[in-house]
C-alpha cells in the first residue's frame, strides 16, 4: 500500500548533493519531491570531499554548466539560508617546468577560442603574488581567480533543508531496493515501503549503475574512494586552492589553518558494505608533492583522513540527462570526483527538465546513451 | 612487508599476558606499545622504579612487575615506541616508530589498548593546572614527581588510590570532593553480598579511604555545580555540597569519573561496539575469550570492558589460549581455570558500578561549557546542531568540529553521544559514535612522504 | 608546588622558553616541565588561551609544544633529553573569513 505521503510528482534516489539539489529546484517549479537516501543526506562523496568550487580544468563539456553553477554560487548565502561555508578564491595549477607552462597556455588558447575567458595564465611573478609560500622551482600557473571553495557537508545539508522548506519530503535509511512501471508511475519498493511518482531521478552515485542496469540501461560506474588527508592547524600561508600540473595534488588550507590535500589517489571502497578504505602507501606521492610545492609542509602534521565511496564514469565526465530508453526517467550520477562544483547548476538544469521537459543547456556530450552505444563486450 | 601470527597491541597487563602466553604457545608473536618501557598506564615505569617510589605505589603496582619479567622472559618481539596509526581490514598495520612509518601484516590482532578516563566536561576544565587523577599518578609512577596540595575531585576508586599514594608519598591532597551521588550508596548496597565474594577489593578500598581520613585531608561527599576558577591557571574550585557552596583554593586539581574501555582501534576495525547500561559506556562487542565481530580480532583486557588490572592480566592469558584452542591446540583445563577466575574477580564489578556510576550533569554539562577541548565546541552549540537536525556525532563534527582536533575526539566522544542522545531522548547506544579514521594519531607529513612498501606497485 | 619522591638523582638539562629545566632520566618533557613548576605549555588554536598538562598518557594533546623547532609534539609522550629546545607553541592562527 503506498500512502498519500509516498506520492509524488517526483522521486529522486540518492541524498547526495545532485539528489537534493535537484530536489529543490524541482520543488521551486512547484513539483511535490520524495527523496530516498539508503544512508544519510550526504554520507559518501557530497559529505566528504575537498569542497573545491572549481571550474579551473574542467571538461570542455563541462565548462558552461560549470559557469552556470558559479553563477548560483555567488549567491548561495541568500540562495539557501546558509552560507555553506562558501568563500571566493583563485584556484591555481602550478606549472613545475616550462613545458608544463606551455601546456597550460595551450589549455587557455584552446578556452578563449571557445569564447571562455575565466581560466588565466599567471607567469613566475604573478603566481608568486597569489601564492608567496611556493616554492622556487614553480614556473607559473592557470589560474580561475575567483572560483571558491565550501564545506560540503555544510552545503549538502543546506539543500536539504531548504528543500525540505518547500516540502520536500526526505526519507533517511531508505534503500530503493526495486523499481518498475506501473501504470503511468514509477513504483519504488524500499524495504516494506512503496513510493510512487510519475517522474523519477537516478542520483544515486556510486549506486547509480545499479539502479540503471535494473532499469535495463547499463552504465558502467566504477565505485571509487578518493583519498583526503587533513593536516593541524598551520599559520596561515595560503589563500588559494591549489594543483599541479604534472603530478596529481590538491591543496588547500582552511579559513582555520588545516590544510586539506588530495588528488587523484584512492583507496580501496565497496559499495556492498559502503566501506571506504585508505590506503596510506599510495599517499606517499601526495605528500612529497605537497612538501615539493610548499616547502613550509615539511613541519605539518596529518591529524585526519577521508575517504567517501563516489561513483566514476569510464570517460570522467557524468551521466547526466534523460533517460534514453524510458519516458520520464532521468540520470544524474558519475560526477567522476568533480561534482561538487557543479551540483547547484546541474540541480538547475534537472529541475527545469523535469518539471518542463526540455532544457537548454548542452547535456548531449553526458548522454547515457554514449555508454549504450558502444559495442557490447 | 614484516609478517607475524598473532600482533599484540599494548603493554598493558592484558596485552603483555597475552603476548607472553601466545609466544609459549608457539607463535610467532609481536607487541607493539606507544610507551618507552612495558606495563601500560597501571604498572608504567614499573621495571625502573626504584623502592622508595614503589613503596608509595603500593603493593598493586608492585605486583606488574613479575608480568613485566614474564613477557621479557618469553619469545614474543616487543617493538617499545611504537605508535600504531592504522590497521587495514586485512589486518595490515601501518606504525611508526622512531620516525619512520612501517607495515606489519598479522594473521591475528590482540587489541589490549586499555581504557581512558571518562571525560568530564566542567567549567574551567582547560585551564593549566587543571589534569585528570591518572595525570598525577603516571607523573608519581614514571618520574616519582609529586604533586602538593592537590584537590581531586569526582568518583571512583582510583580518587581514593591517588589520594593514598599522595599521602604515602608525603603529600596529601589539599581536599577530596567526591560527586558520588547519596542515592548510589544506597542502590550498591543490594550489590554488596555479591561484591564480598571478591577477593579483597572492599577491605582494600576501605583502608585507603581510612588513610586518606586519618591523614586529615578534607573530604566532600555529594558534590555538586562544580566549577574551577583561574585566569591563565587554575586558581581554584567551587562547588555546592550539603546545601552549602565552597570555594577552595588550588594550583593543581585533578578530575576523574572512572574509566571507559579506549575505543579508537576497535572503531577503526569496524569491530560491533554496544552501550553497556551498567558502565555506562560503549565496548566492542565480545564473547568471554574477546573474539570481537570482526574476523581474527580479538581485544583483551579493560578494552573490552572495565574489569581493572588483575581481570585484565587474567584476559590477556585466557584471549591467548582461545586462540590456540580454535587451532587445537593449548592447554583447556588452564583456559577453564582462568575463566573461573576472571568471573569470581568480577563479583566486586556491579557493585562498583552501581556506587561509582557518574551523576547525571557529569554527561550533562551546561550550554557554554567546552565540551571538544581541541576545538573549543560547547555543550550549547552541540545541542543546536542537534535542534538543527544533525541526527547523531558525525553529522555534530562535520558540523562543528568537535573530535576533528588532534586528540580525534578521544577525549570528547562519549560525552557528545550522550549529550546528542539526551536531546533526542535516546539511548548512547541508539545515537552512536563518532566514526574514527585514520590516522589513530596525528603523524608527520614528511613521515608520510617517505612512506615506501618495497613489494608496493608503484602505481595503481 | 611539586616535589620528587627521590631527593637525589642524575640529572641533565634542556631549555623551556630559553629557561634552564633540570630533568631526570625517565622524564618525560612533560613531566620535567611539571616539576619545574611549569604548567602553561600552549596557546589555544581556537581562543588562544593557555592549555597545559591534563592526560599524561598520549590520549588529550593539550601538551603541545615545539621542541628543536618542530611544532606538534606531544610533551608527556617526547622524552626529556639534555640539550633540547623546547617553546610554548602558540596558536590563535584561525583566520577571520573574508
Amino acid at each position: 500500500m503506498s500512502a498519500a505521503d509516498h506520492r509524488a510528482d517526483l522521486i529522486v534516489i540518492g541524498g547526495g548533493i545532485h539528489g537534493c539539489s535537484a530536489a529543490l529546484h524541482a520543488a521551486l517549479r512547484g513539483m511535490s519531491v520524495i527523496v530516498l537516501e539508503k544512508d544519510t543526506v550526504g554520507r559518501h562523496a557530497s559529505g566528504v570531499n575537498a569542497g573545491g568550487v572549481r571550474r579551473l580544468g574542467r571538461h570542455y563539456a563541462e565548462v558552461p554548466l560549470s559557469q552556470r553553477s558559479m553563477e548560483i554560487w555567488y549567491g548561495i548565502a541568500d540562495f539557501l539560508d546558509d552560507d555553506c561555508g562558501f568563500q571566493v578564491a583563485p584556484q591555481i595549477k602550478v606549472a613545475e617546468t616550462e613545458e608544463e607552462l606551455a601546456q597550460l597556455a595551450a589549455r587557455r588558447d584552446e578556452l578563449n577560442d571557445m569564447g571562455f575567458t575565466h581560466e588565466v595564465l599567471l607567469d613566475r611573478a604573478e603566481v608568486r603574488a597569489h601564492l608567496p609560500a611556493v616554492a622556487d622551482h614553480v614556473v607559473g600557473g592557470l589560474a580561475c581567480l575567483d572560483d571558491g571553495f565550501a564545506q560540503p557537508y555544510q552545503t549538502t545539508f543546506a539543500f536539504q533543508r531548504k528543500a525540505e522548506s518547500l516540502g520536500v519530503r526526505f526519507h533517511e535509511h531508505t534503500r530503493a531496493n526495486a523499481v518498475r512501471k506501473e501504470g503511468g508511475d514509477w513504483l519504488v519498493e524500499a524495504d516494506a515501503q512503496r513510493f510512487s511518482a510519475p517522474r523519477l531521478l537516478n542520483a544515486a552515485g556510486a549506486w547509480a549503475g545499479d539502479l540503471a542496469a535494473a532499469l535495463n540501461e547499463p552504465a558502467p560506474v566504477e565505485a571509487i574512494a578518493p583519498m583526503m588527508i587533513v593536516t593541524s592547524r598551520l599559520p596561515h600561508f595560503c589563500d588559494a586552492v591549489v594543483g599541479a600540473t604534472g603530478r596529481p595534488l590538491s591543496f588547500k588550507q582552511m579559513p582555520n589553518g588545516t590544510v586539506v590535500l588530495g588528488g587523484g589517489r584512492r583507496g580501496r571502497a565497496d559499495r556492498a558494505t559502503n566501506l571506504s578504505e585508505m590506503t596510506f602507501p599510495e599517499l606517499m606521492l601526495t605528500a612529497q608533492t605537497a612538501i615539493d610545492i610548499f616547502p613550509a609542509m615539511r613541519d605539518a602534521t596529518i591529524v585526519r583522513s577521508w575517504s567517501g565511496v563516489e561513483g566514476r564514469m569510464p570517460d570522467d565526465i557524468p551521466v547526466i540527462g534523460p533517460s534514453a530508453r524510458h519516458d520520464n526517467l532521468y540520470h544524474a550520477f558519475g560526477f567522476s570526483a568533480h561534482g561538487f562544483q557543479l551540483g547547484p547548476g546541474v540541480g538547475e538544469i534537472m529541475g527545469n527538465l523535469i518539471a518542463t521537459g526540455a532544457t537548454n543547456a548542452p547535456l548531449q556530450p553526458f548522454s547515457i546513451a554514449r555508454f549504450s552505444d558502444a559495442p557490447q563486450p | 612487508m614484516k609478517s607475524c601470527d598473532i600482533a599484540v597491541i599494548g603493554a598493558g597487563p592484558a596485552g603483555l599476558a597475552a603476548a607472553t602466553r601466545a609466544a609459549d604457545l608457539g607463535y610467532d608473536t609481536v607487541l607493539l606499545d606507544e610507551q618507552p618501557s612495558p606495563g601500560g598506564q597501571i604498572y608504567r615505569a614499573v621495571e625502573t622504579a626504584d623502592h622508595a617510589r614503589t613503596e608509595v605505589m603500593g603493593a598493586d603496582y608492585a605486583r606488574g612487575r613479575a608480568i613485566v619479567d614474564a613477557f621479557r622472559a618469553s619469545g614474543a618481539a616487543y617493538m617499545d615506541g611504537a605508535l600504531v596509526w592504522n590497521i587495514s581490514t586485512d589486518r595490515v598495520i601501518d606504525f611508526s616508530r622512531g620516525g619512520a612509518s612501517s607495515q606489519l601484516s598479522a594473521k591475528r590482532i590482540i587489541v589490549a589498548t586499555g581504557a581512558v578516563e571518562r571525560p568530564w566536561p566542567l567549567p574551567g576544565w582547560t585551564l593549566p593546572g587543571v589534569t585528570t587523577a591518572g595525570a598525577l599518578q603516571i607523573l608519581m609512577k614514571a618520574s616519582g614527581i609529586v604533586q602538593e596540595d592537590a584537590v581531586l575531585a569526582g568518583s571512583g576508586p582510583l580518587l581514593w588510590l591517588v589520594a593514598a599514594q599522595l599521602v604515602d608519598a608525603g603529600a596529601p591532597p589539599r581536599a577530596v570532593v567526591e560527586t558520588t551521588p547519596r542515592a548510589h550508596y544506597r542502590a550498591a548496597l543490594a550489590q554488596l553480598p555479591a561484591a564480598l565474594r571478591a577477593p579483597g577489593y572492599l577491605a582494600k578500598g576501605w583502608r585507603m579511604m581510612r588513610k586518606v581520613k586519618r591523614a586529615g585531608v578534607r573530604h566532600f561527599a555529594g558534590a555538586e555545580n562544580i566549577a574551577i576558577e583561574g585566569a591563565d591557571a587554575a586558581s581554584a574550585i567551587r562547588f555546592t555540597a550539603k546545601g552549602a557552596s565552597e570555594r577552595i583554593e588550588a594550583s593543581s586539581i585533578a578530575l576523574h569519573q572512572g574509566v571507559v574501555p579506549n575505543q579508537q582501534i576497535t572503531r577503526l576495525l569496524r569491530c560491533d561496539h554496544a552501550w553497556d547500561a551498567a558502565q555506562q559506556c560503549f565496548r566492542p562487542v565480545t564473547d568471554e575469550d574477546g573474539q570481537s565481530s570482526v574476523q581474527e580480532v580479538y581485544v583483551a583486557g579493560d578494552g573490552a570492558g572495565i574489569g581493572g588490572a588483575l581481570s585484565a592480566a587474567l584476559h590477556g592469558e585466557i584471549t591467548a589460549l582461545a586462540i590456540a584452542a580454535r587451532d587445537g591446540r593449548g592447554d583447556p583445563a588452564r583456559l577453564k581455570s582462568l575463566r573461573a577466575e576472571r568471573a569470581r574477580d568480577a563479583a566486586v564489578r556491579p557493585f562498583l558500578e552501581t556506587l561509582y556510576a557518574p551523576a547525571p550533569h557529569v554527561t550533562a554539562p551546561a550550554d557554554d561549557t567546552i565540551v571538544c577541548r581541541c576545538e573549543e565546541v560547547t555543550a550549547g552549540a552541540i545541542r543546536e546542531a542537534v535542534n538543527l537536525g544533525a541526527p547523531g556525532p558525525n553529522q555534530v563534527k562535520s558540523f562543528l568540529r568537535a573530535g576533528m582536533g588532534p586528540c580525534q575526539g578521544r577525549v570528547c566522544g562519549p560525552v557528545v553521544s550522550a549529550i546528542i542522545a539526551e536531546r533526542r531522548g535516546e539511548t548512547p547506544g541508539a545515537t552512536g559514535y563518532y566514526r574514527i579514521r585514520p590516522p589513530l594519531k596525528p603523524i608527520p607529513l614528511s613521515e608520510l612522504a617517505q612512506f615506501t612498501i618495497p613489494d608496493a606497485p608503484e602505481d595503481r | 608546588m611539586v616535589r620528587r619522591i627521590e631527593p637525589d638523582g642524575e640529572t641533565f638539562e634542556f631549555t623551556f622558553e630559553g629557561r634552564t629545566i633540570v630533568a631526570r632520566p625517565g622524564d618525560s618533557i612533560a613531566a620535567a616541565l611539571t616539576a619545574a613548576g611549569i604548567v602553561n605549555l600552549r596557546d589555544s588554536v581556537v581562543s588562544g588561551r593557555p592549555r597545559g598538562v591534563f592526560c599524561m598518557m598520549g590520549s588529550c594533546f593539550d601538551c603541545l609544544v615545539e621542541i628543536d623547532g618542530v611544532p606538534n609534539r606531544q610533551a608527556c609522550m617526547t622524552a626529556a633529553a639534555s640539550g633540547l629546545e623546547v617553546r610554548r607553541q602558540r596558536g590563535g592562527v584561525e583566520v577571520q573569513a573574508s
